[in-house]
């Protein structure tokens, strides 16, 4: 039995093949697995991308090597230079330039395609600037080699070559459930257009009908949903200002808007919410994905001794250590090389390094629990905008984890903007108990993650009174002890610096006990604000 | 793509094509940040607003497209040459460009095969008398933001490296845009923006329709869509050459300077730059709307897009600045 989901993969590679430039591309997010084999032996021809590759690679540029050889500049052909179709691995790898570079490839419209191939775990994604301008965003996670019987065999090898047509009120009605579907990129209804006539054209039908737009919304507006559609039968009877088309237009629009809205919903998968929460952290997360990675060899920060390497687009030569090689080479190569006076081989370019400080994250982990705790969390939200608002001259980002009831929340991922901030702190969760240890243990999760994404984290613990809930989220005090000390002695390997802010009312001994297994400072400080907050994170952590 | 979208056919956002439009009659106005979504045009306008422009007279095969062959710096070896039509050059910086693409290198080519010291000028050249566009200015590179910072001062673009030493003129107009959910910018880079707008999706079903439809149309039908917008395009662009040339002829009555100056002061702007650029935009926006003399809605009309991104950062304020913009506005204007 072919499962539905690998029936759609196949219909949207066929869409593709028939509008590449119209619709961008697909973001396959898959593990290696056969469906995922199996789709790229579906793609078919297509240039295979790496995320590391060079702009020289992609854009072309001067072949050093054949250039010094040969003694005259010859030149090599960029990977990006012939329209067609591109298949990017490990794209949720992908650094921002790559997405610049590949999203300027696919404005152009000069006939390029994407496949971005998505192995990200959790929160890694492809770059968000990346996957707005690809039309299809398909999962094949969960399907075995059983669900994907059809394959590229069965394609017909060659079908429609124009689009069918498009009713103005399809358009309308498309764009309508975009918006209902809490899309806001317009390039999505224009994909969703597109993908309808496509579908239509597939077909043999001149003018896309409701199957076609339905297939449109299934494939293009429902991934990208961000909000269950809200029935409001009070807005939408009356529109406030009805627009210039006729009476019988609308009568007819109406019903199709309707319709494509209860497809969308039907294929509103059934873990719709759990969905759209890790669709949400994805697409946060997809600003921040492989930043920092590059530390040494970087273009700023402190120069370190040169080293052998090639020009590929992005590092500078260093032409003194060049020359250095290259000189004791002299007598022996003037025989052999053409060219000028001097005698260069690639094997003597040297390139420059430099060494920059990472970016700082500061890991803001409160305690929620009990009464106190919305002073607590809004004194802590105020010091998380106060450095953050200082921040830029220190590149610091900031994250904010809250710990109450039976477990702790990641309020806030690391950013560094005051925008994003300011709204993901507007509600703040609180009362109930005090898990400390999952605190813990989701505040180190997060500083192991960010130190993998080349961050140096700092942790602040803002507590208050004993933890009560062990890790289990079971209420036994002797047991919530134990497992947090546990939990801080873990910081022993990572070597985390932290502090301890301590704002029970009189100084909490297991708290400075907490505090030394994490090998962090200690700080009493009752009446704690925001702007004291904020002033004792800088002095113990810088 | 050969053909940009036509600027008159681009839905909405108002502010925007505004301040690009000012930024057209008056390039010292220096610059537009456009923050905002995705998707919501801000790259489209950019290319369609220098499509839209006369071509420019430049001397041929000079990197920096000079106007005159005594404008060409020495290193470029141009004694000769005839003047050429340009389009107004739009040059993208891409997010990962290196030090070296921005401002110039040492010509490797050059060095490596025929043993010359050269100089291979940079995007800062080729930007030269046109439009700098930095898709995602938020995240841009650091040391690459010190270096924009100073030649957007400046207008000249120096180099000192690998032995060379090498200076040319670099004006330009500096066009942003960013997602300010993904990082913000630097308060001193902000501050050389003259103009900033916020762009959001339109809410309205009927002005995306609209989008969509006329991106379709352009896509699909190309020739007759252009033809369409020929007109409207045209008339845009002769309302830009007059107010061009009613600038310099139009007069600011002192209280439009004071007028500035009680804005600024009441918003708590930091520096002088403010109230130029104030002014600067409201003598614009006079001329595009064919004034002999600036007025207080001219002023009305720019307030926001001149002052909104020189605010002191108020981390506790939830309003945001256009809020606090729009009520000095009305205060001070009343």
């Amino acid at each position: 039995m072919t499962h539905p989901v690998w029936e759609d993969a196949v219909l949207a590679l066929r869409l593709l093949r028939l509008d590449p430039v119209g619709l961008g591309g697909i973001w396959l997010r898959a593990a290696v697995g056969p469906p995922h084999d199996r789709f790229i032996r579906a793609v078919g021809p297509a240039v295979r991308l790496t995320c590391h590759m060079t702009d020289e690679a992609l854009l072309g540029g001067l072949d050093i090597p054949s250039t010094l050889a040969n003694g005259r500049p010859s030149y090599a052909q960029g990977l990006l230079a012939k329209p067609g179709c591109l298949m990017l691995s490990c794209a949720e790898r992908a650094s921002r330039h790559l997405a610049a570079v590949l999203a300027r490839t696919l404005d152009r419209c000069a006939g390029h395609s994407l496949i971005a191939l998505d192995e990200g775990i959790d929160d890694e994604a492809p770059p968000a600037a990346l996957t707005d301008r690809l039309a299809f965003h398909l999962v094949l996670d969960g399907l075995s080699a059983a669900d994907c019987v059809q394959s590229a065999e069965d394609m017909p090898e060659s079908g429609p070559t124009r689009l069918a047509g498009l009713q103005d009120e399809a358009l309308r009605a498309l764009t309508a459930v975009s918006v209902k579907l809490g899309v806001t990129s317009l390039r999505a209804p224009m994909f969703a257009a597109r993908t309808a006539r496509a579908h239509a054209a597939l077909h043999g039908r001149p003018m896309a009908e409701d199957q076609d737009l339905e297939t449109a919304v299934r494939l293009v507006l429902v991934p990208r949903a961000t909000m269950v559609p809200q029935e409001d039968p009070a807005e939408s009877p009356p529109p406030d200002d009805p627009p210039p088309p006729s009476d019988a237009d609308t009568r007819v629009d109406k019903p199709a808007e309707d319709q494509l809205l209860e497809a969308a919903l039907a294929n509103l998968p059934p873990d719709i919410l759990s969905r759209l929460c890790s669709q949400q952290r994805l697409q946060r997360a997809a600003g921040t994905s492989a930043q920092g990675a590059l530390m040494k060899g970087s273009a700023r920060g402190r120069p370190l001794p040169s080293r052998p390497g090639r020009l590929d687009g992005r590092s500078r030569i260093d032409l003194i250590a060049t020359l250095r090689a290259a000189a004791p080479w002299q007598p022996l190569r003037r025989g052999t090389l053409p060219g000028g006076p001097l005698k260069l081989r690639s094997s003597d370019l040297h390139v420059r390094r430099n060494q920059s400080r990472s970016d700082r994250l500061l890991i803001f982990a409160v305690d929620a629990s009990g009464s106190a705790a919305f002073n607590r969390l809004a004194e802590a939200k105020g010091a998380v905008e106060l450095l953050l608002a200082e921040a830029y001259a220190s590149r610091d980002h900031v994250a904010l984890i809250a710990y109450n009831k039976e477990s702790a929340e990641l309020l806030l991922p690391p950013t560094r903007s005051l925008v994003r901030t300011k709204r993901h702190l507007a509600q703040l969760p609180g009362g109930g108990a005090t898990p400390l240890a999952a605190g813990l243990k989701e505040a180190l999760h997060l500083a192991a993650t960010g130190r993998r994404k080349g961050f140096q984290p700092a942790l602040i613990l803002i507590a208050d009174g004993r933890a009560n809930i062990d890790l289990l989220g079971q209420a036994n005090r002797a047991n919530a002890l134990s497992d947090a000390l546990t939990t801080a002695r873990g910081n022993r390997m990572l070597n985390i610096p932290a502090v301890v802010i301590d704002m029970s009312k009189r100084p909490e001994a297991q708290l400075s006990e907490v505090a030394q297994a994490l090998d962090a400072r200690y700080a009493p400080m009752p009446f704690a604000d925001a702007k004291k907050l904020s002033g004792v994170v800088n002095a113990q952590l810088t | 793509m050969t053909q940009p979208f036509p600027f008159a056919a681009i839905v909405g956002q108002d502010e925007m094509k505004t301040a690009l439009v000012l930024t057209a009659i008056d390039p010292k106005i220096g610059g537009v940040l456009v923050f905002g979504d995705r998707g919501t045009g801000k790259s489209t306008a950019v290319r369609a607003l220098a499509a839209l422009l006369p071509q420019i007279d430049v001397v041929e095969g000079c990197p920096c497209n000079s106007a005159d062959l005594r404008d060409c710096p020495d290193w470029t070896g141009i004694t000769k040459g005839k003047m050429v039509k340009r389009p107004t050059p739009v040059v993208d910086l891409p997010l990962g460009a290196t030090e070296d693409r921005v401002t110039g290198a040492l010509d490797i080519e050059r060095a490596l095969t025929k043993g010359e010291k050269a100089f291979e000028a940079g995007l800062l050249a080729r930007a030269n008398r046109g439009y700098l566009y930095i898709d995602e200015a938020n995240l841009l590179e650091d040391h690459i933001v010190d270096l924009l910072l100073d030649v957007a001062q400046s207008g000249e673009n120096l180099v000192e490296r690998e032995g060379l030493s090498i200076r040319h003129p670099a004006r330009f107009v500096l066009v942003g845009s960013g997602n300010p959910e993904e990082g913000e910018l630097r308060p001193q880079l902000l501050d050389r923006f003259g103009l900033s707008v916020e762009v959001t999706s339109p809410n309205d079903i009927d002005q995306r329709v609209e989008v969509v439809r006329r991106r379709d149309a352009y896509e699909t039908q190309t020739a007759p869509f252009l033809k369409k917008w020929r007109a409207a395009d045209t008339r845009l662009r002769n309302k830009i050459l007059s107010a061009r040339d009613a600038l310099p002829g139009l007069t600011t009555p002192d209280e439009t300077l004071r007028d500035c100056a009680a804005l600024c002061i009441e918003l708590g702007a930091d520096g002088l730059r403010g109230e130029l650029t104030l002014l600067k935009a409201a003598r614009a926006h006079a001329a595009f709307a064919g004034q002999d003399r600036v007025t207080r809605d001219n002023l009305r009309a720019v307030a926001p897009s001149a002052l909104r991104h020189r605010l002191r950062r108020d981390p506790l304020d939830e309003a945001g600045s256009t809020a606090r913009v729009a009520k000095v506005v009305s205060d001070v204007l009343a």
